[in-house]
């Protein structure tokens, strides 16, 4: 009895493993047919490549946040409380108080509160996915107009408002303490409000 | 006794069993690793979590259009590939380039070895004018021309000649009509420090082409640029710009148009702008830019020296007439001009190619599909390809900026959620858990299975394995 037991115990475990690992997936996949196997050689050769780009880009990262981070530290040791309060508004309404330093971008602070906020380009003006939507227009006057170039990318934005920006572009400074910013909830009427150049 | 320990063993069995089913992975194949396969497999990953991704490309090389389509002059734009990596970095995802699906693997073997795929493998032909003389020497296809000074490995041989002609007529105003444009008239020294790849910079240096026409059907309150492509060719160093001040006078139609459309009115101020300021050293320029408008291709002419050679292109002039609100259609007017040139670059539209076993609407160029979930028939939206979806290009056709592609993707990925949820996908996996699960509870007996005679029992089994209990 106990030997069936401890039987079935091995066997459920040896089937967990199994199930468990990515070994079983690869596996299969070799398995499958002699041509697939061939290409099965090539990830290795290309995630070292994958690698190498992503250690560029966390080392790329890595740096434009640490200079932002020791910025604020000097500027913290002179000045105290030298943050103003931004609420996010996500897509489901929920809302995320917090704390942003003076000078930080506002796609910067949603970063580092892990909120969610896209930045394709990461600050480069050359993408709308950092799109937020300042909610009280008082608050949109206190900004300055936004450039051409960020005229340019609004342009694309889903769901664009009148007091639509981009969270790379809305640098906090005190007067923008209480400001409330709306992600557009665009996740379903990207075809009625996105831009859809016609065919010529 | 010994059937009560027996059958104990056997509940025990099975609820471990449901345990481990419930958490196996949802399997995941990706066709196509630019931004909407991109894009797509970070929704998932995130959204689901035993979901393992693999994304698989023709091409060595991820990531699509971000490589080969972005021009090299807009670094900004690929830097989306940082994040692309971190999605290919993932532990729960694996890229496997130089698989072409139809070839290397077809689709139904790919539909048996995975629970879902999902098809983002974009437009790689070409629309096509359908006009004489199309397939003369020197008509290209702009996507060509791309993929040729991207250095993608199928526009390596294109080698247009840019030595015999002074002038070239690219057919098309939207933004793959400018890069091309800003591409033939840049200095090449600037050129010199992008990702250009090095056959096009040594083409482009040595280039002859002086002139470039950009001609489309309709007006300049249509035209399908964006306004940042706009403004950097307008802003070409020593390039002269040429805009008929005829072609701005706006109807009433147009004024409606534009009321409704900020890309289009934004289009229209910086046409009207360059238009009307004169240029700083007119006549000292060595470069030229024309803007053509209302003119339909109509054949093109076959050179009398070089045979078998473009010479020029015959166009037929337009006018507007409304095609329901807010839209207005280029109808020919019956007169004819001619614009010599040695060379014609075709950007008029991208088109998808199907493969075997996949649904396709010929007409639109697009899988037929309800928000991503690929339909067996056009027509009817209630048969539905169990496991298969599409997004980006194949799905929507081929219009939009990268970023369209992630709202593109959030729609395909909430489809197969809902999918899941509702135990809709029963797919080769799945289906196969039924055998699986029978084999092991008859081993335990002695039998070759233990079959699972219920619905209830199947079908548990069946949709345990999609990580979502029923």
């Amino acid at each position: 009895m106990l030997n069936l037991n401890s039987r079935l115990t091995r066997v459920a475990i040896s089937i967990a493993k199994s199930l468990f690992t990515r070994d079983y997936t690869s596996i299969c996949r070799a398995g499958y047919t002699p041509s697939t196997r061939n290409y099965c050689l090539q990830p290795s050769f290309q995630q070292n490549l994958l690698t190498n780009l992503y250690k560029g880009a966390m080392f790329e990262k890595h740096n434009f946040l640490s200079t932002t981070a020791s910025n604020n530290a000097a500027e913290s040791g002179s000045q105290e409380k030298e943050t103003i309060s931004v609420t996010f508004v996500d897509k489901d309404g929920e809302e995320h108080l917090i704390k942003v330093p003076i000078g930080m971008s506002m796609l910067e602070a949603a970063h580092e509160n892990d909120i969610e906020l896209e930045g394709a380009c990461e600050g480069s003006l050359a993408c709308s996915t950092c799109h937020v939507i300042v909610m009280d227009v008082e608050y949109y006057n206190k900004l300055e107009d936004p450039t051409d170039e960020e005229n340019d990318m609004l342009d694309l934005a889903f769901g664009l408002s009148e007091t639509s920006r981009l969270g790379c572009q809305v640098i906090a400074k005190p007067e923008l303490d209480g400001v409330r910013l709306a992600l557009p909830a665009a996740t379903r009427n990207f075809a009625v409000d996105g831009y859809v150049p016609k065919p010529h | 006794m010994l059937r009560t320990r027996i059958f104990h063993s056997r509940r025990w069995l099975c609820r471990s069993f449901s345990n481990i089913l419930h958490s196996a992975p949802l399997r995941v194949c990706v066709v196509g690793s630019g931004p909407a396969g991109c894009y797509t497999a970070e929704k998932l990953l995130k959204a689901h979590q035993q979901a393992q991704v693999d994304i698989i490309d023709r091409l060595p090389t991820p990531f699509g259009l971000v490589r080969s389509g972005v021009a090299p002059d807009h670094p900004e734009t690929k830097i989306v590939v940082n994040q692309f990596s971190r999605v290919a970095q993932h532990e729960r995802c694996s890229f496997f380039g130089n698989v072409t699906l139809g070839s290397s693997i077809s689709l139904s073997e790919l539909r048996k070895l995975y629970d879902v795929v999902v098809l983002a493998y974009g437009a790689e032909s070409d629309r096509n004018l359908g006009i004489p003389g199309e397939n003369l020497k020197g008509v290209i296809s702009a996507r060509e021309f791309v993929w040729w000074y991207n250095g993608h490995p199928d526009g390596r041989n294109l080698d247009p000649d840019l030595k015999s002609t002074d002038t070239a007529v690219i057919l098309g105003q939207g933004n793959v009509a400018l890069d091309v444009a800003r591409i033939l008239l840049r200095p090449t020294a600037e050129l010199a420090t992008t990702d250009i790849a090095n056959h096009a910079l040594a083409a482009l240096e040595e280039s002859t082409i002086r002139v470039v026409y950009l001609v489309g059907r309709r007006g300049p309150a249509q035209a399908a640029c964006t306004a940042k492509e706009l403004r950097e060719v307008l802003g070409i160093r020593n390039l002269d710009i040429s805009i008929q001040e005829s072609d701005l006078l706006l109807t009433p139609a147009d004024e409606e148009e534009l009321k409704s459309n900020r890309i289009h009115r934004r289009i229209f101020e910086l046409l009207s702008k360059a238009a009307t300021s004169r240029p700083r050293h007119a006549d000292l320029n060595q470069r030229q830019l024309c803007f053509v408008f209302f003119r339909k291709p109509d054949s093109f002419q076959e050179s009398k020296n070089s045979t078998g050679h473009v010479s020029g292109v015959r166009f037929e002039k337009t006018v507007l007439k409304g095609a329901g609100p807010g839209k207005q259609i280029a109808v020919g007017t019956g007169e004819f001009e001619e614009i010599k040139c040695g060379m014609v670059l075709k950007s008029i539209g991208y088109k998808s190619v199907p493969v075997d076993g996949l649904p396709f609407d010929h007409k639109k160029g697009i899988v037929p599909n309800d928000e991503g979930r690929v339909l067996s028939d056009t027509l009817d939206t209630a048969v539905l390809e169990e496991g298969l979806y599409v997004c980006g290009w194949l799905k929507r056709g081929p219009t939009g900026i990268v970023a369209t592609n992630l709202y593109c993707a959030e729609e395909t990925v909430s489809s197969i959620l809902e999918d899941l949820e509702k135990g809709a996908l029963i797919s080769s996996t799945a289906a196969s858990k039924p055998d699986s699960e029978e084999r092991k509870l008859g081993s335990l007996r002695n039998k070759p299975r233990e079959k699972l005679a219920t619905w209830n029992e199947l079908l548990t089994v069946t949709s345990e394995g999609t990580g979502y209990s029923t």
